[in-house]
């Protein structure tokens, strides 16, 4: 049995963040309010510097109605969600085929050169981590990358350098 | 021809405004439709006669799947839309999104209509941030312009359509992991039967349809059944994107027939990059089996031509490799994929891709055994046609192509600890 009230749950987030949440809400039949998950799940990581806390989690869960254990499941399946710190930006390389027979490999080793961090590791001054992902449908471009929400095509060591250079 | 189906409205400035696709003769398919009350099973019967094969990969006729539907059983039904575009090498749905969203728009309204439901919602995956921004500002100005909402154009019929963001899990391309996805759940593949015509999004009857499909409704509607199908040939109707690239000097998304030789793509796209000899194509994303160069350059794009080369059309996306590509490092990338993105739910699958994965892993980096090809099969074998969903065929299917038509390539390796790229 759960203990939280009504009053417990809204508290947790701010009225921005509640907003949007209820904005995902509002699309789902009103008994399906766990569809909104993933959009809530996206809006607390963005907020909370691109990564998901268990305490978020928690909250989320309480916010929507369903067991701690289900929102777990969700925010571990995909990808795009972050259960570590990750830099301010997050640069995703794609290795996939079509990119690594247009040398992606020379953008990673370029980047690892570059920030002196591997995949799935962190500068330390928190500014950048590096990620590699799996095919972002944008074969037409490679190699790419994305940063945030941004695409990036047709990449070479010169224009990441200046990619990362107009970051803030 | 070139770009008279969804791509209508690419050659105008900022294409994605409803006034652009309105001055190609957008939303006047839905308006007659309404105003005149067409009759729903008449719509079924003109995408039946276009020969409209799903565009996701699957191929299955789109006419038929929306004829599951019991159209008059009460309740809430659901039209869904498979924007999770992510098998490596496809990129077309992320250019109807970003440069013709009104175009789906419609196209799901069309289907909402012709199969009774009065809901929909479009999958886009997670990464795609601009495309699904492009399709938000479509649905505002489709609500503006009351083309979405209550009593569409005063017909009583009701239509009501959102986005559903994907968070990363190419195996919510699968049609009921994709519904689960939805529901707000790990996007695990549902036993079929039953099917989503009768047990779909929220336990209701559903179809789903891939983006290029729904897209392509529109242009049907106005020009008939017949003309669709007459674009292309024989079970292969209309015309479609090819998402091509690799080692080309000009790779993109072609709207051409249905038949098209692949030569001829292959020269719209520049051809081969530097000159190079073409060795192999991937023709249908990186779950089809490989064709040799040679073999390919004599084939058309169509479902039967394809298949008949022991692959598949697919999605439409064409990975073309030059003669400096190690077959066995492509297989590698290609069987860590498939490992990464198995949802696990399946042994043969979450084990297997495993086994394909480290074997093909250390055939390439030196390590590999005599026994290692026959063991290939051997796990490909155990994994096709064991699962809940086509994952696990997706993984298997390259594994035996590659040794089908490269075998020697991988013995080499496995023979001398090194690649026969470059060295003879």
């Amino acid at each position: 049995m759960t203990t939280t009230t009504a009053k417990d749950k809204t508290k947790r987030f701010t009225p921005e963040i509640r907003a949007e949440i209820d904005r995902w809400i509002a699309k789902y039949p009103p008994e399906w309010k766990q569809s909104a998950v993933m959009g809530a799940l996206m809006i607390l990581q963005d907020d909370n510097g691109g990564w998901l806390t268990t305490q978020l989690m928690d909250d989320i869960a309480a916010y929507l109605d369903m067991p701690a254990i289900a929102v777990y499941e969700v925010a571990t399946f995909y990808s795009m969600y972050e259960l570590k710190p990750v830099g301010k930006h997050k640069i995703c390389v794609c290795t996939n085929v079509s990119c690594m027979t247009n040398k992606s490999d020379i953008i990673v080793e370029h980047l690892e050169k570059k920030l002196g961090i591997r995949f799935g590791q962190v500068t330390e001054d928190g500014r950048f981590s590096l990620k590699e992902v799996e095919c972002l449908g944008a074969c037409g471009g490679a190699p790419m990358m994305q940063i945030g929400k941004q695409y990036y095509e047709n990449l070479t060591p010169e224009i990441v350098d200046a990619i990362l250079e107009g970051l803030e | 021809m070139a770009n008279e189906v969804c791509l209508r409205t690419l050659d105008l400035e900022r294409p994605w405004l409803l006034e652009q696709y309105q001055s190609r003769g957008g939303y006047k398919m839905l308006k007659k439709i309404l105003t005149e009350k067409m009759p729903p099973e008449a719509i079924i019967e003109e995408v039946k006669t276009s020969g409209l094969r799903g565009r996701g990969g699957a191929g299955f006729p789109t006419g038929l799947k929306w004829s599951f539907i019991s159209r008059n059983a009460p309740g809430q039904k659901y039209v869904v839309c498979n924007s999770d575009e992510g098998e490596p090498g496809t990129f077309k749905d992320r250019d109807i999104l970003r440069y013709n969203p009104h175009q789906l728009v419609e196209g799901m309204i069309i289907a909402g209509y012709a199969i009774g439901a009065t809901r929909g919602y479009n999958y886009i995956r997670g990464e795609f941030w601009e495309p699904y921004e492009r399709f938000e500002q479509a649905l505002e100005e489709a609500r503006s312009a009351g083309f979405l909402g209550e009593d569409l154009l005063g017909s009583g019929f009701d239509f009501e359509l959102y986005t559903h963001l994907g968070a990363g899990a190419y195996i919510c391309g699968e049609e009921t992991a994709l519904l689960e996805s939805i529901e707000g759940k790990k996007g695990q593949p549902r036993y079929k039967p039953p099917f989503p015509a009768h047990f779909g999004l929220y336990g209701r009857p559903t179809i789903i349809n891939n983006t290029e499909s729904l897209a392509s409704i529109p242009v049907i509607m106005e020009k008939g059944g017949v003309w669709f199908a007459d674009i292309g040939v024989k079970n292969s109707g209309g015309s479609k994107l090819f998402s091509i690239s690799g080692n080309i000097n000009n790779p993109g998304v072609f709207e051409i027939p249905m038949g098209t030789p692949f030569s001829a793509l292959l020269e719209m796209a520049g051809g081969v990059k530097d000159g190079r000899r073409i060795k192999a194509v991937i023709p249908g994303g990186s779950s089809a089996p490989v064709i040799p160069g040679e073999q390919m350059m004599a084939l058309n794009m169509d479902y039967d031509a394809i298949a008949g080369a022991g692959s598949m059309l697919g999605s439409g996306a064409v990975i073309v490799l030059d003669d400096t590509n190690c077959m066995v490092k492509v297989l590698e990338r290609m069987s860590y994929f498939y490992h990464e993105e198995s949802c696990g739910q399946c042994t043969p699958c979450r084990e297997g891709t495993g086994w394909l994965y480290r074997v093909v892993h250390r055939i390439e980096t030196g390590q590999g055994r005599q026994e290692d090809l026959d063991l290939l099969n051997d796990v490909a074998g155990k994994i096709s046609g064991k699962t809940i969903c086509a994952l696990g065929d997706a993984a298997a299917m390259p594994v035996q192509g590659m040794l089908r038509h490269f075998r020697d390539e991988f013995q080499y390796h496995i023979d001398h600890q090194r690649c026969m790229v470059g060295v003879g």
